[in-house]
């Protein structure tokens, strides 16, 4: 499913809402859902999961393509963990 | 853990309330909604795909052998469905640079 289904889907069942209006708030929801994670803070959507960043040590790695040994620095990484009721519902 | 810069989808209806003209009942009832249906469908097996964020992804796992941390006791991990995401390479960049400016 792509965003522009999950908006048709939404708005089929909206109907008393312009496409445009759907369109804007879904966009919405992602925006803040990625504004919130840049600002290293949590996300947490009952019964679906929720979203944390975690730091990832630095390391060294190597150039798949030449072998190269490179230094890969200290970073953050967003992180998903599912919730409970999709967890369950998934392995019913 | 939930503190005051915790998204949730309270947070996530009063900012979609301040752009659109809509009803907070409403609003309520429409975020409620897109989780739902993001829901139904890794259910369905689908995967999700939203460009500028990840993808949801479904992954089985087959039967285990694990142990209960508390106890140590041998237990059998039965195969499950599971659902992991994969980020977009546009939120991790943005997220790798907010932590170098930190």
């Amino acid at each position: 499913m792509l965003k522009r289904e999950l908006t048709k889907i939404i708005a089929d069942e909206f109907n008393y809402f312009s496409y445009e209006d759907i369109e804007s708030a879904i966009q919405i929801i992602f925006e803040s859902m990625i504004s919130t994670l840049k600002r290293n803070n949590r996300i947490e959507v009952r019964g679906f999961g929720s979203f944390t960043t975690r730091r990832r040590k630095p390391k060294k790695a190597r150039n798949p393509k030449t072998g190269a040994s490179v230094l890969v620095s200290e970073k953050m990484v967003p992180f998903f963990v599912s919730g409970k009721e999709l967890r369950e519902r998934m392995n019913k | 853990m939930i503190n005051k810069q915790t998204l949730t989808k309270r947070e996530i209806v009063l900012l979609i309330t301040k752009k659109l003209n809509i009803s907070k009942i409403q609003c309520i009832f429409l975020v409620n909604q897109v989780f739902e249906k993001m829901k139904n469908c890794l259910i369905k097996n689908e995967k999700i795909q939203i460009s500028g964020f990840g993808k949801f992804v479904i992954r089985k796992k087959n039967i285990r052998k694990g142990r209960n941390p508390q106890t140590g006791k041998l237990i059998e991990i039965s195969a499950r469905k599971i659902v992991t995401f994969k980020s977009s390479p546009l939120l991790r960049r943005l997220i790798e640079k907010q932590n170098i400016k930190n």
